[in-house]
């Protein structure tokens, strides 16, 4: 019999879907009946306690946690975040109950070896109870006593061979999508790069010096499986410099309904004939496109890499071989107010492994230069970006202006100057003047 | 040139002690001011003195503090002391 009577959460178990009231309960009944004989090193029935204050929170319509905290692992001022219950006497196996983020393997590679020994890791010192995986990608242990966070962190490190994640004003857990390891869209290599930034970047990851969180994510195409665009302060999106590479005949038998459109993937129902016109060159968003007499072509100056043609026919169609990134800036999601896009700042440049990324570093580490000496406290890059404008991200950056950065013609005539870019300034010679301009 | 450690750390203890009546955790632009450094420099110092348990870390989770060990009703009310 359950410790707590649960009506409330209960009802949650009777929808369509799965519900994280059956698993929760499934994992109170697996540490009560201690099949393995785990030696738990926090209270038994952390589970059904968790429970209970859910229905309690439930019932009284308002939280019964407080959540920050000074807890962490020694020298780090992230990857644990403190939770505490505010009812402890009633539900003691949750009196702490903090959270860990663990930074997850890139492109989210596991061996099953490897989750059998986080699970087992987090039975013996946690709760058990995981969120796999957080919105930032990490891997989210829920639950554990102050008393049991260095040891979890020697053993993440030194047998897991696995570090923390970020959380508050730090660098966050980078994350990328599964790039050239399983997808032939990907137009560099996320994970290398996702892994050399974040061993380079250790300091801004552990140790908060920021005015708020920063987020880098890595997609290896636009078709963004990570969504960096619409959530990273700085985005790495593949991209390419040449045309689209056709295959004509690959063209003609996705025409002639020889090869499924989208892989088959929309194959669930009979949506007729594929119509190449209708559902290839028509959906096109620059109107890049034409097949005519059995002809494919694209005008690739106008083609902004929005990767419909390619997702509809990927045996006719590839990316170019020219590939590299282009980076965007100042998006975030946050969940009250603002969510923005990113913005693009440069439109092309190469994932150069040779020189460590070096001029991919360079544009990271001037933008922080200037948000962590600009940046209000709690104020995202984005959020920065708005305040002073994009001519003042082009200046600490040195990047030139270039059409890519326009995202409309100006409606406002006015063009506001500085002197150094007006010959001869501001002075003049008035004498000299007034021999040609009479008053 | 780099900071001189003990000259900045005696700001920053000053700095908090000025303020300690009204608050207990500072954001680590306010502690950069207090030593008058830019952001990389004054992280050096922070660092060291968190490394030999002067200042702890503070987190909310989404925004980290800084605050001087044992200070303020966090470590008592969190039974962490």
């Amino acid at each position: 019999m359950a410790k707590h009577e649960t009506p409330l959460l209960d009802q949650l178990e009777s929808g369509p879907w799965p519900s994280f009231v059956s698993d929760m309960k499934q994992e109170a009944e697996s540490r009560a009946k201690n099949a393995n004989n785990i030696n738990y090193q926090i209270p038994v029935d952390v589970v059904e306690d968790l429970l209970g204050v859910l229905e309690l929170s439930y019932k009284d319509g308002e939280t019964h946690w407080k959540h920050g905290g000074i807890v962490g692992v020694f020298g780090y001022g992230g990857g644990v975040i403190g939770r505490y219950c505010d009812q402890p006497e009633n539900f003691p196996g949750v009196a702490h109950f903090h959270t860990l983020r663990v930074n997850q393997p890139s492109g989210k590679f596991y061996t099953t070896e490897y989750l059998k020994q986080l699970c087992d890791l987090w039975e013996l010192r946690g709760s058990g109870i995981t969120n796999m995986h957080g919105s930032t990608g990490d891997i989210i242990f829920l639950g554990t006593t102050t008393k049991q966070l260095e040891e979890i962190f020697f053993e993440l490190t030194h047998n897991l061979k696995q570090d923390l994640g970020g959380s508050g004003s730090n660098l966050r857990t980078p994350a990328d999508c599964i790039g050239s390891a399983r997808c032939e869209y990907s137009c560099y290599d996320t994970q290398d790069l996702c892994n050399h930034l974040t061993q380079e970047y250790q300091d801004e990851l552990h140790r908060p010096a920021f005015p708020y969180k920063f987020k880098f994510k890595f997609d290896g195409c636009p078709n963004c499986c990570v969504a960096s665009i619409a959530r990273a302060d700085m985005s790495f999106i593949g991209t390419w410099k040449d045309d689209i590479r056709i295959d004509q005949e690959s063209v003609k038998a996705y025409v002639a309904g020889e090869l499924k459109p989208n892989a088959g993937a929309h194959s669930g129902r009979d949506w007729g004939k594929f119509d190449i016109q209708k559902e290839v060159i028509d959906l096109c968003p620059t109107k890049c496109m034409r097949y005519e007499d059995g002809k494919l072509e694209i005008n690739n100056k106008e083609c902004t890499r929005c990767m419909h043609c390619i997702n509809v026919m990927p045996r006719a169609l590839r990316p170019g071989k020219q590939t590299g990134c282009s980076i965007l800036v100042g998006a975030k999601a946050p969940i009250l107010d603002g969510a923005q896009m990113g913005s693009l700042l440069v439109p092309f440049v190469e994932v150069n492994k040779e020189n460590d990324y070096q001029e991919i570093k360079d544009v990271i580490e001037a933008i922080w230069d200037w948000w962590m000496e600009e940046g209000k406290n709690r104020e995202r890059l984005g959020e920065l970006m708005k305040r002073q404008g994009f001519q003042k991200l082009l200046e600490v950056t040195g990047i030139d202006p270039v059409p890519q950065h326009v995202q409309e013609p100006r409606h406002n005539p006015y063009i506001f100057w500085k002197e150094e870019e007006v010959e001869g300034g501001w002075e003049r010679d008035i004498n000299e003047f007034r021999k040609h301009h009479l008053r | 040139m780099a900071l001189d450690y003990e000259e900045c750390k005696q700001k920053v203890l000053d700095g908090i002690e000025k303020k300690s009546k009204s608050k207990s955790k500072f954001y680590f632009s306010d502690l950069a001011k207090m030593m008058d450094a830019k952001p990389r420099e004054a992280k050096k110092i922070v660092t060291q003195m968190v490394e030999e348990g002067i200042l702890v870390f503070w987190s909310s989770g989404s925004t980290s503090m800084y605050g001087l060990k044992g200070a303020g009703k966090q470590s008592a009310a969190e039974h962490e002391d």
